[in-house]
C-alpha cells in the first residue's frame, strides 16, 4: 500500500552546472539529518541523490530531483530530460560507462554511479526513453 | 590517527581546519574518480584524491568522509575552499604523489577501506577496476 508521504521537496537539476552540481544532494542530506534519519540511512539517500544528481548534471540538459519522506521510507524521485539510456543492462554493469575525457577530468565516469544507487537503495527502478530522457524511482526503508 | 600526524607524515599544508588537527580518522582511501570514493570509502576515512575540484568536498560531504589530502602539489580553487569551510571538511595539501602518501599512512599504521574478505580474496588489492 502506497505510503502517506509527510515531507516532500523537489528541486531542479541543471545539465552541465558544474558549479551548482551536488547542491540538491547536500540539501537532501540536510534535511533527512534534521527530521533525525539515522546517519547510516542518511548517508545511504545522499550517495544515491548525489550519483542520481550526478548524471542529470553530466548527460541530460535538465532534470529534477523528488525527496518524499513517509514514516516507512525515504524515496528519491529523479526525472531528466536528456538523450536516455539505450541499454539499460548495460548501463547497470560496474564498470560500463560512456563518459567523455572531459567528465572524466571532472572525477566521474567511473561505469559506478547506477550500480551505485542500487547498492544504496533497497528498491530501485530505472526506465529511460532514448531522445527523451531517464526516471529514477529510489526507495529506502527506514 | 589524527590529522596533525597525517598533517606531519605528509608535510602538508592546511588549506581548511587548522582548528581540526585533533580529528581522528579510522581509514584511507586514495582515488581520482569520485564514483569509486562513493562505492567503496568508508564513514571517518581521509581521502587522498588529485582532483581539485568542487566534486570532491562534495563527494567527501555526501559520503561522510572527514579530510581531504590533495595531493602531487595540486590546490583547490577558492570555491572548493569555500565550499569546504561550509561544510566542515578539512582540507590539506602535500607535494607527494598518490603512491607516496598513501604508502607513507600505510608504513605509519593506517589501514583500507576493502573488507575483509575482499582484502583476503585479492591478497590486500582491490580487484574491482573501474575504468
Amino acid at each position: 500500500m502506497p505510503e502517506v508521504s509527510i515531507f516532500t521537496q523537489r528541486f531542479e537539476v541543471r545539465g552541465r552546472d558544474f558549479t551548482s552540481a551536488g547542491r540538491a544532494s547536500t540539501a537532501v542530506k540536510e534535511i533527512l539529518k534534521e527530521i533525525g534519519i539515522p546517519p547510516a540511512t542518511v548517508r545511504r539517500a545522499a550517495i544515491a541523490a548525489y550519483e542520481a544528481e550526478m548524471n542529470v548534471v553530466l548527460y541530460a540538459r535538465r532534470g529534477t530531483l523528488e525527496l518524499q519522506v513517509s514514516p516507512a521510507e525515504i524515496r528519491l524521485l529523479v526525472q531528466d530530460e536528456g538523450d536516455g539510456i539505450p541499454d539499460i543492462e548495460l548501463a547497470m554493469q560496474e564498470g560500463y560507462s560512456t563518459a567523455s575525457e572531459e567528465i572524466r577530468e571532472m572525477g566521474f565516469g567511473a561505469g559506478m554511479g547506477l550500480p551505485n544507487i542500487r547498492k544504496n537503495s533497497d528498491e530501485f527502478r530505472i526506465e529511460s526513453v532514448v531522445g527523451q530522457g531517464t526516471a529514477l524511482d529510489i526507495r529506502i526503508r527506514l | 590517527m589524527t590529522l596533525e600526524q597525517i598533517r606531519r607524515i605528509l608535510n602538508c599544508e592546511v588549506l581548511n581546519g587548522n582548528e581540526s588537527l585533533d580529528l581522528e580518522v579510522t581509514s584511507g582511501c586514495g582515488a581520482d574518480l569520485m564514483s569509486d570514493v562513493l562505492a567503496f570509502a568508508r564513514p571517518g576515512t581521509i581521502l587522498l584524491t588529485g582532483l581539485t575540484n568542487v566534486q570532491a568536498v562534495r563527494t567527501a560531504d555526501v559520503a561522510d568522509i572527514r579530510a581531504i589530502v590533495f595531493v602531487r602539489g595540486k590546490l583547490p580553487d577558492r570555491e572548493t575552499i569555500e565550499l569546504a569551510k561550509a561544510r566542515g571538511i578539512p582540507l590539506l595539501a602535500t607535494r607527494l604523489t598518490m603512491f607516496e602518501a598513501c604508502g607513507r599512512l600505510w608504513a605509519a599504521g593506517l589501514r583500507g577501506d576493502s573488507d575483509s574478505e575482499a582484502a583476503q580474496d585479492a591478497g590486500g588489492v582491490h580487484l574491482h577496476t573501474a575504468v
